[in-house]
């Protein structure tokens, strides 16, 4: 028994962190609301080996954690834990499998996997239809695609909505730690009635109740993680352990930001300021690839409560 | 990342699971022996007490000079999921064995630990806590009880309070003033030293009284000039130096708050239960907002072993836990409490009734108070974990 990721995985993903320290600033996450996905960063991470399609689950969580501390814009889910290990490629890409109907970055991906009649096909974003949509955060550059031509079939060899509710749970808790981190750090500067706000009682058990809530939603992750890397496909304890990560992570990053902003007070509420870029994005992703009660339902099923 | 169990740790299971399938009260036809907070409950209880110590299932993780069998810590985590899992009895010896225990590991000496561990884990010796005071509650440096410095021992006068089980127990553990020059208001943390008590010395009255469910589980213990003499325990009655209690007491706390009184066994025990009861309660009380609430506690727990299982790899590897442990009792206590609210919403009109959903209803209420009320909790890992500011 041993629950870690490892000196090599800790490693690994703090060098990702540095990457996206200086690569993914907050400017790069504004540029994306214009219609700019950098591509710098993008290439840097897939010179690392953050993409490689042959990395273990468990490394994928520690980095895709850190692309959410750097609210990464780029559809980081779809390219590293779907479509990547789909088609045995590092690849940008996006897909509407999960949840919703929507892509995201669908008109800037450079391969689309979409669900047809029979299945998922992979798509030329030139063979597609795309109707961009407006979106809370604008950073998601979400798609609509109602018609392709030239699909061509490909069969999973593991259950795709699992592996992006499994990544973006992971994404989830790197937004809620960024939003909880930077909470401190504001609360503990910013002064009334003579002393730091993060001084008064209200503030600090708000705060902690955030870092209780992550510190127990990230082990769920790696667990969930360690199944996908360890089990048969299929195993109902793999389907089990991921739903309740995402669950749990959701929730977490939900009231991290709820309580982020109520913390910042009006700075918070403004779009010159960098919070509401991290807000918008736990909003968006709590529910992308099934909310929290979506996933408890499916628990439901498996315990046996009905 | 390796989430197997050894085949020596598969065995120590196995075997654990077989005695406490053989043995626990209320199985296969044996007597339950009800609540350990009355007078006759807790006689029982000492019973099984014994019972686990004769076969040295009492200490698992103590030495076997002791009673115990040398487990690892993660030895002992399967033993607690066992144990909850077959509805072991609670532990009525635990505020001896999982609090002053590893403070006398930590702290005493080698007569000290010769003399007290074992007839602690035969339940021979039954301990008591004794750190609230009317006036010493979250706020246990307020402590004014005084130990006086005099020929061949100590003279003690004050008051403890909320001491569970007080009224059934033979000895106290706990803080006293030692330093005369301090005081509740004057250099408050230091002057304290960690004393150990037995009740059968002049001056001491012990009265007991019931908790929120009735039962007699709480004592109020007075010392009236109370005479500890130095050889009243072999090696003295002073837990690690004279006036350095608090230092020694935080060593406590750390194993209240943390993983010694409450393993995740217990908690995935109760959420198993409670999938059951919601199977078997009325389709009108089965709701699609029960079983949502139900499958987020059932979760909680799950969280709540994995958070443990990455605690304990880290303590194996010699992290020592720090403030975190504030945070893990904030996430066991509210579990506590949010499973049994469930329960009680499935049964409806019998929730009203004694039963042992209702009877842990009262008893998970005392989670977020005891062990420094979770609003206390709260304050240490702000200020410890996060490092905000300690202004008020």
């Amino acid at each position: 028994m041993r629950f870690s990721l490892g000196d090599d995985r800790i490693e690994f993903a703090d060098a990702v962190r540095r990457a996206l320290t200086d690569g993914c600033t907050p400017k790069v996450v504004r540029a994306a609301w214009d219609g700019d996905l950098d591509p710098t960063i993008w290439s840097t991470l897939v010179d690392m080996g953050t993409t490689d399609p042959e990395l273990d689950w468990l490394t994928r969580v520690a980095v895709a954690e850190e692309v959410g501390r750097a609210a990464l814009p780029h559809p980081w889910v779809e390219s590293a834990f779907v479509c990547g290990p789909l088609l045995g490629e590092a690849v940008f890409a996006s897909t509407d499998a999960g949840t919703s109907p929507f892509v995201p970055g669908g008109a800037d991906v450079d391969v689309l996997v979409l669900t047809g009649i029979d299945g998922l096909e992979v798509v030329e974003p030139g063979n597609a239809e795309l109707r961009a949509v407006d979106a809370v955060d604008g950073s998601r550059r979400l798609v609509e695609i109602p018609n392709w031509t030239d699909g061509r079939a490909v069969t999973p060899a593991f259950d795709v909505d699992l592996a992006g509710a499994l990544g973006t749970a992971a994404v989830l808790v790197g937004l809620g730690q960024h939003l909880l981190d930077t909470t401190v750090a504001y609360v503990s500067e910013r002064e009334q009635f003579g002393q730091p706000v993060g001084g008064f009682q209200a503030v600090k058990h708000h705060l902690a109740n955030a870092a209780k809530d992550l510190a127990f939603a990230r082990p769920l992750v790696h667990r969930a993680a360690h199944r996908l890397d360890t089990l048969d496909p299929g195993d109902t304890d793999t389907a089990r352990d991921i739903h309740t990560a995402k669950a749990l992570a959701s929730d977490a990053a939900t009231l991290t930001a709820e309580i982020a902003l109520q913390c910042h007070g009006a700075i918070g509420y403004t779009v010159e300021y960098d919070l509401h870029l991290w807000l918008k994005r736990v909003w968006a992703l709590s529910r992308a690839w099934g909310d929290a009660a979506s996933h408890r339902a499916e628990v439901a099923e498996l315990l046996g409560v009905s | 990342m390796d989430l197997s169990w050894s085949k020596a740790e598969e065995r120590f299971r196995a075997e654990a699971r077989s005695w406490l399938e053989a043995h626990v009260p209320g199985r296969d036809g044996r007597d339950d022996i009800g609540s350990g907070d009355t007078r006759d409950g807790f006689a029982r209880h000492l019973e099984w007490e014994r019972t686990l110590f004769a076969d040295r299932w009492a200490v698992v993780s103590w030495p076997e000079a002791y009673g115990g069998r040398d487990a690892s810590i993660w030895e002992w985590l399967l033993f607690e999921e066992e144990y909850y899992r077959a509805g072991g009895p609670q532990r009525v010896t635990q505020n001896g064995i999982f609090l002053l225990a590893p403070t006398v590991f930590a702290f005493g000496t080698q007569a000290q630990q010769d003399h007290v561990l074992p007839r602690m884990a035969a339940a021979e010796d039954l301990w008591c806590q004794g750190w609230s005071e009317p006036n010493a509650g979250s706020d246990l440096a307020a402590v004014r009880s005084r130990a006086a410095r005099v020929d061949g021992g100590w003279r003690l006068n004050g008051q403890k309070t909320w001491t569970t089980r007080g009224a059934f127990c033979t000895h106290l553990f706990g803080l006293f003033r030692t330093d005369p020059e301090t005081s509740h208001e004057v250099g408050r943390h230091r002057g304290l030293s960690y004393l150990m008590v037995p009740f059968e010395i002049e001056g001491v009255t012990v009265r007991g009284f019931g908790r929120l469910d009735g039962d007699e589980g709480f004592a109020e213990v007075f010392f009236e000039d109370a005479f500890l003499p130095d050889d009243c325990i072999p090696g003295g009655p002073v837990l690690g130096e004279v006036d350095q209690g608090w230092r020694v007491a935080m060593a406590t706390t750390g194993s209240e708050r943390g993983l010694t009184l409450r393993s995740p066994g217990r908690f995935k025990a109760t959420a198993q239960r409670l999938v059951e009861l919601f199977n078997d309660s009325p389709a009108a009380r089965r709701t699609d907002v029960v079983r949502d609430r139900l499958v987020d506690a059932w979760m909680r727990a799950e969280a709540y072993d994995a958070f443990t299982l990455q605690t304990v790899t880290g303590i194996a590897d010699g992290v020592e836990p720090g403030a975190e442990s504030s945070l893990n009792k904030i996430w066991w206590s509210e579990l506590d409490v949010e499973l049994h609210r469930v329960a009680l919403d499935l049964l409806g009109p019998d929730a009203e009734l004694e039963n042992g959903w209702s009877k842990g209803w009262q008893f998970s209420l005392s989670g977020p108070i005891y062990a420094g009320t979770n609003e206390i909790q709260r304050n240490i890992a702000a200020e410890r974990v996060l490092g905000l500011p300690r202004v008020r």
